[in-house]
């Protein structure tokens, strides 16, 4: 089933990356070539079959709950677009 | 020095014949010299490599030189560096220089290794041609009107062309053994969880993992001996006894089982490719293997499977780049969201917008079922595919990729077709073993084939073997392009 125009911005809000009309009209039909190769899965019965999530089967390990990683806020906030104060700075969201 | 092996360079190093900082600025000036054609390396800083290198030098005046001091060493762009611009390929980290060591890095500079520069690659290795870079295509030394494969295309490159000795990958869905395979060059992605990810920038995190690529499987060993450890700050990485994963090479072939796939070697691969790997596949039966016809009936499936679950986990990863902690961030917008929209549409490019988009999709209500859940349904057939078909031999061997190189932009406008290209290392990463990809001839217009060796969990040292006795019989991998 074809992706219409619709779904595609739907997606794209979802995914908070900005498209024009343009752009979702010329992505909807990549995107509906892809879902036909994907589409290939569905002639195979998988019935019972476990899904596999990870290479390894183990469970995650666990550790401590203790810190160890040092502060670094200063070089880790040298990176950032906005920052005052050691806080990140975004648009106000309540006004 | 230009075309010694990891181990001539360590024996002229230790023998004082050269000096680290006199090696490191043969590779620098190559690099000055051919950087402009071939477009390699996104950054390149001679002073600090240059610094590295008189503290190896040091190092080797003490006698206290493991094999890797003093040896140049490219990494792809993905690895976090610190004080390095590290910038995945991509307009949104064109800013970021890493505060940061990734794992693999720490490795490098704890053996006395000297970094060389960061690689170019697909924008956040999403790709198979290295065309998809913000910072413009990689061209293969072999013939610049052709793609040196991807997405690790900027370290293949680096290599073919000795501008490095040696260079770091990673390998989502062939992202080593692909552009090892179109450029002539050994590469080797390891079982997954050998080498950690740490400071890796993530993917598909549940099929990531980085990997060495040089010229020769011997200087593969070397390199995986450096890179491979459990890290704790990788949560999938394996707590696995150190190896050397050099005691092997000179074992004889007598006795090896090779599996061969008969789905590898169906409609889809082109007729030069085939012929290469069936003379390679006879050499080894010469040096005393033994063929045994498999079948891996699922692996026409991988390439679905894969991508579903490549840009599922994608989608997720790559929410981390907002504009807020890191990176490029839009100059104007009215609020949050926009801000969110803004930064995400023009930081990314097409394919990885492209990505997102597919993974949101199989991930958002309604359709997890018939998307990620039968991907990881399909997954576990095609790792099940391994499993039977390791009961009857010790390595599978196919062809690497279905082409020769392919001219630069031949398939840049069609994302099916582009994805195809990795229809026979897709299954070792869905599965998590270990593959690789050695030189074994050359096809359309002259440009190198693949043969890819696919083994068990931690089976690196054995499929090394292989590798390094049919070197010792061949010398496909002593080819260097001509007239550069």
């Amino acid at each position: 089933m074809p992706l219409t125009l619709e779904e595609v911005r739907r997606i794209a809000e979802l995914a908070r990356i900005g498209v024009s009309d343009a752009e979702a009209r010329a992505v909807q039909a990549q995107l509906n070539n892809i879902f036909e190769l994907i589409g290939q899965m569905q002639k195979v019965d998988t019935d019972g079959i476990e899904p596999m999530t990870h290479a390894q089967g183990s469970a995650l390990r666990l550790r401590e709950d203790k810190a160890t990683e040092e502060n670094q806020r200063e070089q880790l906030q040298s990176v950032a677009p906005q920052v005052e104060a050691g806080l990140y700075l975004v648009p106000r969201v309540i006004e | 020095m230009l075309n010694a092996s990891l181990k001539e360079l360590s024996t002229a190093l230790t023998q004082k014949k050269i000096s680290s900082a006199e090696l490191t600025k043969l590779f620098l000036d190559r690099i000055s010299k051919l950087n402009g054609a071939f477009n390699a390396f996104i950054t390149v800083d001679a002073e600090k490599s240059l610094a590295q290198a008189r503290v190896a030098d040091e190092r080797i005046a003490k006698g206290a030189a493991l094999p890797l001091t003093g040896i140049p060493a490219a990494h792809k762009d993905i690895f976090a560096t610190k004080g390095w611009l590290t910038t995945c390929g991509s307009k949104m980290l064109g800013n970021f220089v890493s505060p940061y060591d990734a794992h693999v890095i720490e490795r490098f500079n704890a053996a006395g290794a000297v970094i060389l520069g960061k690689t170019n690659m697909d924008e956040f290795a999403m790709g198979s041609s290295s065309e998809t870079s913000f910072y413009g295509s990689v061209k293969n030394p072999w013939n610049p009107d052709f793609v040196p494969g991807g997405s690790s295309g900027g370290s293949a490159a680096a290599i073919a062309a000795r501008m490095a000795p040696a260079a770091t990958g990673t390998d989502t869905g062939g992202s080593i053994r692909q552009p090892a395979a179109l450029s002539g060059l050994s590469g080797l992605k390891p079982t997954y969880g050998l080498v950690s990810r740490y400071g890796m920038v993530a993917f598909a995190s549940s099929l990531d993992q980085g990997g060495p690529m040089a010229k020769s499987a011997e200087d593969l060993a070397m390199l995986l001996n450096v890179m491979a450890g459990f890290d704790a700050r990788d949560s999938t990485s394996i707590e696995h006894p150190a190896e050397n994963y050099a005691r092997d090479l000179d074992k004889p072939l007598s006795g090896l089982r090779i599996g061969v796939p008969k789905e590898h070697f169906g409609e889809g691969l082109s007729a030069d490719v085939g012929k290469s790997v069936e003379t390679a596949l006879k050499e080894l039966e010469r040096l005393g293997a033994k063929r045994v016809s498999i079948s891996l009936p699922n692996s026409g499936l991988s390439v679905p499977a894969y991508y579903v679950i490549a840009p599922a986990e994608a989608s997720s990863n790559l929410s981390r780049f907002d504009g807020v902690r890191y990176g490029h961030r839009a100059k104007e917008y009215r609020d949050l969201a926009d801000m969110y929209r803004k930064t995400r549409a023009e930081g990314f490019g097409a394919e990885v917008r492209r990505r997102i988009l597919i993974g949101t999709y199989v991930l958002s209500h309604g359709y997890y079922d018939a998307y990620y859940l039968k991907a990881q349904k399909i997954r576990r057939l095609i790792a099940d595919d391994f499993v039977e078909a390791f009961k009857r031999c010790d390595v599978v061997i196919g062809p690497t990729s279905p082409t020769v190189a392919f001219k630069i932009g031949a398939k840049a406008a069609d994302p099916v077709q582009m994805y195809l290209n990795d229809i026979y290392t897709i299954p070792a990463n869905l599965a998590g073993l270990p593959g690789m990809s050695i030189p074994c001839g050359f096809g359309a217009n002259s440009l190198p084939v693949g043969l890819h060796i696919v083994g068990e969990y931690f089976a690196e040292a054995k499929m090394l073997n292989v590798a390094h006795q049919y070197q010792l019989a061949t010398d496909w991998h002593r080819r260097e392009p001509a007239g550069i």
